[in-house]
This record gives C-alpha cells, structure tokens and sequence, in this order.
C-alpha cells in the first residue's frame, strides 16, 4: 500500500509540475520588466493602459449580458424539459453541444452573411447592433456550459412535486420560475454564469471578426507587440478565472439544502 | 342526506389505449373524511390528481360546491394538497412555506403573520419559524406542509399518501394528529393511502378501490364487516377463504371438505353444486367450541407461531387451512402441530364472497 501510495504522489507531483511550471515562469517573465531587478512595472503599464480599461469593461459588460440571456433562455427551457418534455433531453442535449463542435469562426461567418447590412436583420449596419449579436453569439458559445449547471442544479431538486405544491397554493408560472425554481438552482445558475464569464472575458474570435473593442482582441494586439505586458496579461485573466471558480465554490455554500426528498 | 360538497361524476381517465380510471363516481358530504384505498396502480391518485387539477379527466365531471372543477387549473380551484414527499421549498423558511400561499392570495403581511402563528399552533410547532427544511425531520416536515395546505383556508383538502414516507411510530401519531386537525376545522379531505389500518382507523368513509373502479364506498365498519367484494374481502383485514360446495341450496347447505355448514339465506342466486368461496376473519373462530358458535368443523394444527400477546394457529381443514389468533395464557401451553382440533364460529359471521 505504501508503494502505492509513493506513486500517487509522484503522478501528483508531476502533474502540478506541469501546470505550476510554466505559469510561474511566465509569471516570473513578467515581472523582467524593468533590467536587473523583479517589478510589477509590466502590470502597472497595463493596468494603466485606457485601452485595457475599456477593453476589459466592454467584456465585462458583454459578460453581464451574455448571462442575463442565458439565464432567460436556459432556466425555463430546461425547466420546462424537465417537467412536460423529459423525451426531448437527449435532444435538446446535443443541440446544447454543437457550440463545442461547431468552430466560432463559422457560427461568426453565419451571422455576418445573415444579420450583414444589407439583410433584412441589420444587426451589423449598427455599433449597438453589432455589440448585441456579440452577446446572442457568446449566449450560443456559452450554451453548453450553461444547460449543464442549470440541469444539474434542477436535478437535485424535485422539480415536479415542488412545481405542483406551488401551483395547488395558486401560484403562477411566473412566481413559480421566480420564487420556486429559480433560488433552489441559484448556485447552479452561478456556476452557469461564472463558466460564461470566464469565457467572455477571453474570447478572441467573434469579438475581432465582428470589429468590437473587447478584452480578446486587445489581448492579441499586446501579445503580437510587446513583450512582457503579454505574460502580465495572461497572468491577469488567469487570476480573474480563479477568482471565479473560487466565487462558485464560495457561493455554493450557500445553497439551500434539499429537503424536499424524503430521506 | 346533505347536499355533497365535492362531487365525482363518472369520471374516465385514459392514455392512449391504457385506461387507468374507469367511469369512477362519488360524492363527498361536507366536513367528511374519506379514503381511497387501493393496491398501487388501482387509479386513486390519478383520481386525487384529478380533484386536484394535475390531471385533466379524459371523461366526466369534478363539482366542488356546487362549481364545475373540471377545466379550472389548479391555481385556480383553492384546493389544499399534502404530498407524500412533503414538498417543502428548500430554500423559504417554515414561516415562509406556511406564508407562501397567502402572499400569492395577496394577503397584507400582518394578516398572514397572524395566520401562520396560528397554524404554527396547531400543528405544535410555534419554535420552528425560522428553521429551513433541511433541519426538521420527516414527521416535522409533514406537519410544516399540512400546515402551508391549510393557511389559505382551502375548500379542499386532499392527502396523497402524506404518511408513507415516515417511520411507523411518527405514522400513527402523525395519522392521528391529522383527523383531529381535520375534524376541528371541519374541511372535506380526500386521503389516499394503501395502508389498510390508516384508513380504517381515520375516515369516515372508505372507497376500496381496484383496476381503475370503486369496488364498494362505506364505512370502515361496513368494509371490514361486510365487504361487496372477493377483493375487498380479501384486501381490507385478513381473511380466510374456504372452498365449498353446495348441496342443498334450498336449506343453505354447504359441504366443506365432506363436513355440513349450514348458511340459511345468504345463499340467493346459488343452486345445488355450485362451488363457491366461503370466508371467515380469524376474531370470528375460536379453537374450540364456545357457547354461541352453531358451526363447527374439525381439522388438524398445521403451523403455531408464538407472537407474544397472542398466539396465531393454522389449521387445516382438508384441503383448506384457517388461520385464527388466540390470546397467549401463561398457564394454558399452546397447541403442538399435528393435534387434532375442531374450530368454531357462527354461521352468521361467514360471507359468500361472489
């Protein structure tokens, strides 16, 4: 046992290694700013920069958005499957995977021939416009991730029954969603919206064939012309990522527990 | 006989060619407490759900004081509802699951404090407020959604197996506490249940109910005493079935297992040679003949198992085995298997089953 045990430390030490190692060497470039000596200058010129500022509140906007879409689509959609059209899953499931298999860049293509000036939806001949099918792509791009923590949340809880208690109390659907449904899968839905976040925050594809000033694109611009404000950067979304996944497991504490199963 | 508050009108319930309620009626006074009890897949909850609104009769009508149910919604019927899972919501507070219906009804926030301190009253539990579900055991929890089924003064109360999911002990008590809830406000309540004894000990009325149809609606005492039915007979209490044969139908002369039983007038519709089936609660025989017992039959122990307070005896009668309970007496050994013995009870307490 004791062998084994030696060896399961060795597999971890390996594979923290591998992750560890090049993050701390990049964080450790960046931080050769300035000659001879270690500094946070390559942070202070970027967070300094305007354009970071605007860039990154752009994507954060865009990532409030994003999520308040998904949110209005996802949560009563799978809510709905569960309860009336539980023979739908599997489909509505693989539908949920295309954004995976499907390159941005094509859903991209697709929406500039579609929603292009001279279509009859002109999301493009507009910035306001552009900006909104940005956030109906992201929605798309985020779908997976979305469907899965809200599914996950509504099975833990007993969709059905608490559905029927609320309405046999003369709810509505509407209170139903709002006050039944949608706090016992609040947690879920954050871990939705956190995974959207995360990925808003760093995608390059749409946002530069669509021509918005998000934080992706101007990730790449200072990646191909600097040379330490890059590694700074990635440093930076790398913390803003784990600040969210520390978020969800914060948050997570939080759940109401499920009571409504016995035993 | 008072106008009924809840009547079901030949009420159908289908999906696709599978019909689960078939052409199932009855009418409920007001204040009366009735059960539907059945085997699983007997159709009372799709009935219950039916009252409820959760499903919709493919054929019939639901009236409920006078008012046509049948195509309200269930928000929309003030009908109150105890689920067997409890269906507490996970995330409000007691006071706030008790509270729910009553804002949804609009009602101002003094009001509804009131109403639930005074729910929390009657279900004794006026400490729990502001304990979430997660924290109150089973039999508290079924309590907590008793108490939310009746903050709004429904109509209406139905039960849908709300004691199956708790331990016997808490079943009993919960059981009880609940017909005297029950009986104190006077709501009409509909309980569905499998358990026998629950529905014997609580309703008023029973419907024994079998293959999507009410087999028989009585009381308790009429069901157990007097069951319609060889599957009521046979579902509500235990039963002995013996197998006989008529041999003079005109005098109610039946031959079991070559001994005469005499059955003077319960025998209408039968004549001579028919076979037919004979059953007897095991309180109605005693091993022995006892004063006021006009039939006897002989027999031999077949099995005897010691329960503590009584002793349960199976003799068997030819190719019939009677099962009967006698009170354990400390001085008197009990019978030893392979003794012979003579069983007897009164004609009167045997039924022809049909």
């Amino acid at each position: 046992m004791k062998s084994g045990k030696f060896w399961a430390w060795v597999v971890f030490g390996i594979g923290t290694a591998y992750f560890f190692i090049p993050l701390l060497a990049t964080f450790e470039f960046s931080m050769r700013m300035r000659r001879g000596v270690h500094s946070f200058d390559a942070y202070q010129v970027v967070l300094g920069d305007p354009r970071f500022q605007a860039t990154f509140m752009y994507s954060v906007i865009a990532a409030i958005f994003t999520i308040i879409l998904g949110v209005l689509i996802v949560v009563p959609a799978a809510y709905w499957i569960r309860l009336r059209l539980p023979q739908l899953r599997p489909i509505v499931e693989f539908i949920t995977l295309l954004p995976l298999v499907i390159p941005a860049i094509v859903i991209v293509f697709g929406y500039i021939r579609m929603y292009g000036s001279n279509s009859p939806l002109p999301f493009l001949s507009s910035d306001l416009g552009a900006s909104a099918l940005l956030v109906i792509g992201y929605a798309t791009l985020a779908l997976p991730y979305m469907y899965r923590a809200v599914d996950t949340g509504l099975r833990t809880i007993d969709v059905r029954t608490l559905t029927e208690a609320a309405q046999i109390l003369g709810a509505g659907w509407t209170t139903i969603i709002t006050r039944v449904i949608l706090p016992n899968v609040l947690i879920a839905v954050l871990s939705g919206a956190f995974l959207t976040f995360a990925i808003v925050i760093g995608e390059f594809t749409m946002a530069s064939l669509l021509n918005r000033p998000a934080f992706g694109p101007y990730l790449q611009n200072i990646g191909a012309n600097r040379a330490y404000e890059p590694a700074a950067l990635a440093i930076i979304a790398f913390a803003i990522t784990w600040g969210c996944m520390s978020l969800i497991q914060i948050l997570s504490r939080f759940a109401p527990k499920s009571a409504n199963r016995p035993n | 006989m008072a106008e009924p508050f809840l009547s079901i009108q030949h009420v159908r319930k289908s999906y696709g060619t599978n019909t689960v309620v078939q052409d199932f009626s009855l009418d409920v006074e007001p204040g009366e407490f009735v059960s539907f009890l059945g085997p699983s897949g007997c159709g009372k909850t799709t009935v219950l759900r039916m009252v409820a609104g959760f499903e919709e009769p493919s054929a019939g009508k639901i009236v409920v004081g006078g008012k046509d149910i049948t195509r309200l919604k269930p928000n929309q019927r003030n009908v109150g509802m105890v689920f067997q899972a409890y269906a507490l919501f996970p995330n409000l507070t007691v006071a706030q699951n008790i509270a729910f219906g009553l804002k949804v009804a609009g009602m101002p926030k003094a009001d509804s404090d009131r109403r639930v301190a005074e729910m929390l009253d009657i279900i004794k539990l006026p400490q729990m407020a502001d304990r979430y579900p997660y924290q109150l055991s089973g039999g508290q929890q079924q309590r907590i959604a008793l108490a939310r089924a009746i903050a709004p003064k429904p109509k209406l109360l139905l039960l849908d197996e709300p004691l199956s999911a708790l331990d016997a002990k808490v079943r009993v008590s919960l059981r009880e506490e609940i017909r005297s809830i029950q009986k104190k406000l006077g709501i009409t309540t509909i309980f569905v249940t499998h358990d026998q004894e629950e529905a014997l000990s609580i309703s008023d009325r029973i419907a024994v109910m079998y293959g999507g149809r009410a087999e028989q609606v009585g009381t308790p005492f009429e069901i157990y005493n007097r069951p319609a039915t060889k599957f009521v007979a046979n579902f509500v209490g235990t039963l002995n079935v013996l197998e006989g044969t008529v041999t003079d139908a005109g005098a109610g002369r039946v031959r079991v297992n070559s001994q005469e039983v005499a059955l003077k007038g319960k025998l209408n519709g039968s004549k001579s040679g028919d076979t037919l089936s004979l059953a007897l609660r095991p309180e109605a025989i005693s091993l022995a003949r006892q004063p006021g017992h006009d039939t006897s039959l002989s027999g031999e122990i077949a099995e005897v198992h010691f329960l503590g307070s009584v002793i349960r005896v199976r003799v068997g009668i030819g190719g019939n085995t009677v099962s009967l309970d006698t009170f354990n007496n400390s001085t008197t050994p009990p019978p030893a298997v392979g003794d012979k013995a003579d069983i007897s009870f009164s004609s009167g307490d045997m039924l022809v089953l049909h």
